[in-house]
């Protein structure tokens, strides 16, 4: 089933045509209210006009995180603030968060995406639906929760924690769809175990999983344990929020919203286009976008393109499996954590040296984060000589990851001189997740 | 009197580290305790000559410092502990850790106070006997 067969079932020529005549609207768009794009252009020697197909496209210039960040708060934004209606937010490497603004206009777009994918997954305006993604500057909780309403089922708007009033509204309301982390949908499980409640007390058939990797062995227990089928959902609040991509009952690949979103694989070093089927870097063009539209913004997500009509009728392009990052980006528990925030954080304390460790791992199903920070030796003092000052310390550290990462981490601080010497960045990471 | 300090980590073999490292520079441990947490312990140590001991500690690397606490001595008998801390209660003192051991048919109460200045008059006008 789709939600718009004219825009997901396409010919490949009406869709090109299409892309072409949006990209060269939204280049023009960008080009006279956006400075930093205007440069960049006219630096480049390009005018609007010589965009005129989506092969144009390898004209222009890439954008990335750190565009972002140096034009924080609202240096990329397009559209007037009386024209935004909402603001998101997400977690920058070091500092600022990236600040996401959506006119009206844009938020039907997402919640019409979102849409497209709930019904790709079967769901109809007879589900029950509950959201338990993050609410608040994350965009999954309240992408989801627009899609829900705008096909017509009834929205939960669950959002995380309090997981065992979550599973008795799921078992007393009959609740029969939920978008979730994969990570959380294993925990309700577990929940589930211990609370005595099988799959066979709840009605749960449909389920909305991402914002963090998976795997299909994953799936498979997700989907036996709480008695549902398992799809993929894609996303990032760069280019809108949830629903950028999503499965369809084939399951073989996620189909890209790409009359809105184009994407285009790269090699991360060589910023070459790579052809179909090659995993690179994946880049995505927000075609439609008034509030805050990029051009090629590189994702750093790894993964392929794979072309051609899908066994479910759909034209649009699907992307496989993310495969990996071509940064040192971590998901942890749905959130994105760069190690330079915590090593940000760190810098800001003068009881610790500048070394630290990260370790990741899924307990439980549930991904923990442990920071191993440095004391500086002329920290151990006469009054520092008790395990109540020494927790003191790694609490207020803890504290202050907890506020930049918006995740909690466990602290555990070391002697000095005891965490090796790293050479690259990755170094500082260890991720025992087995994904 | 001073005591060592030394931070250490939960981790195989850092204990005996330390005690190579006093070994080797021959000093000995007269009285010592861990209190720890579950990641890390902090070994108090009373030794012979603990300057010496803090150099050559700190030398390999170790996290290691010197700490002003109060050693006094005591009959070896009951009740000669709660004595003694009655005394620092009733003068509104207290006690941020403490051990004991014994040495030649004494006892010695090794302690650490919030207020080490007013310590140091309560056992002057007690006349306590410092080790």
């Amino acid at each position: 089933m789709t939600w718009n067969q004219n825009k997901e079932c396409m010919s490949r020529d009406e869709m090109s045509a299409l892309q072409g005549k949006r990209l060269h609207k939204i280049v023009e768009y960008v080009y006279h209210n956006v400075p930093f794009y205007r440069n960049k252009l006219q630096e480049m020697d390009i005018r609007p006009d010589d965009i005129q197909t989506i092969e144009d496209i390898k004209k222009l210039p890439f954008t990335t995180k750190k565009d972002l960040r140096d034009n924080y708060p609202f240096g990329l934004q397009a559209a007037p603030q009386s024209e935004i209606i909402r603001i998101h937010a997400s977690s920058g490497t070091t500092g600022n968060p990236t600040i996401v603004g959506y006119t009206r206009k844009d938020i039907g777009i997402w919640s019409e995406c979102m849409a497209r994918c709930l019904t790709a997954y079967g769901v109809t305006r007879d589900d029950i639906f509950s959201v338990a993604y993050g609410y608040g500057l994350f965009t999954g909780g309240l992408g989801a929760h627009y899609g829900v309403e705008h096909i017509g089922a009834s929205c939960i708007p669950a959002g995380t924690g309090n997981t065992e009033k979550h599973l008795k509204l799921i078992r007393d309301l009959g609740i029969t769809g939920l978008a979730c982390t994969p990570s959380y949908a294993l925990y309700l499980a577990e929940t589930m175990d211990k609370l005595g409640i099988s799959k066979e007390d709840l009605k749960l058939r449909v389920g909305a999983f991402g914002a963090e990797p998976w795997t299909e062995s994953m799936r498979q227990e997700i989907e036996a344990r709480l008695g549902l089928k398992g799809f993929n959902i894609y996303g990032l609040s760069e280019i809108m929020g949830p629903s950028v991509s999503y499965e369809c009952q084939m399951q073989n690949g996620s189909h890209i919203n790409e009359d809105h979103f184009y994407p285009e694989i790269i090699n991360p070093v060589t910023f070459e286009p790579l052809p179909a089927g090659q995993t690179g870097e994946l880049v995505f063009t927000t075609l439609t976008k008034e509030g805050m539209p990029v051009l090629r913004y590189r994702t750093r997500d790894l993964c392929c393109l794979l072309p051609g009509t899908c066994d479910c009728g759909r034209t649009n392009v699907r992307m496989g499996r993310i495969q990996g990052r071509s940064d040192d980006m971590l998901i942890i528990r749905g959130i994105n954590v760069f190690p330079s925030q915590v090593e940000s954080v760190i810098l800001s304390l003068p009881e610790f040296a500048p070394h630290y460790l990260l370790v990741v791992d899924r307990v439980n199903n549930l991904d923990t984060l442990q920071v191993q920070a440095e004391l500086r030796q002329e920290v151990f003092t006469s009054t520092f000589d008790t395990p109540a000052a020494v927790e003191a310390l790694e609490k207020k550290l803890a504290a202050k990851l907890k506020s930049v990462l918006s995740i909690a981490a466990k602290v555990q601080l070391k002697a000095p001189g005891s965490i090796e010497r790293s050479q690259g960045k990755s170094a500082h990471v260890i991720d025992k997740r087995k994904l | 009197m001073k005591q060592l300090s030394i931070f250490i980590q939960n981790k195989r073999g850092t204990l005996l580290t330390v005690l190579d490292v006093l070994k080797t520079a021959n000093i000995q441990i007269i009285a010592s305790t861990i209190s720890d947490t579950q990641d890390f312990g902090i070994y108090r140590i009373i030794c012979s000559d603990p300057e010496r001991a803090f150099d050559v500690l700190s030398g390999q690397g170790i996290t290691v410092t010197l700490t002003d606490v109060f050693a006094i001595q005591l009959e070896d008998k009951p009740g000669e502990a709660a004595r003694v801390l009655a005394i620092f209660a009733e003068a509104d003192i207290n006690i941020a850790y403490m051990y004991s051991f014994l040495l030649s048919g004494k006892g010695i109460l090794v302690f650490r106070t919030n207020d080490t200045e007013r310590t140091q008059q309560v056992i002057r006008e007690k006349s306590l006997q410092l080790f």
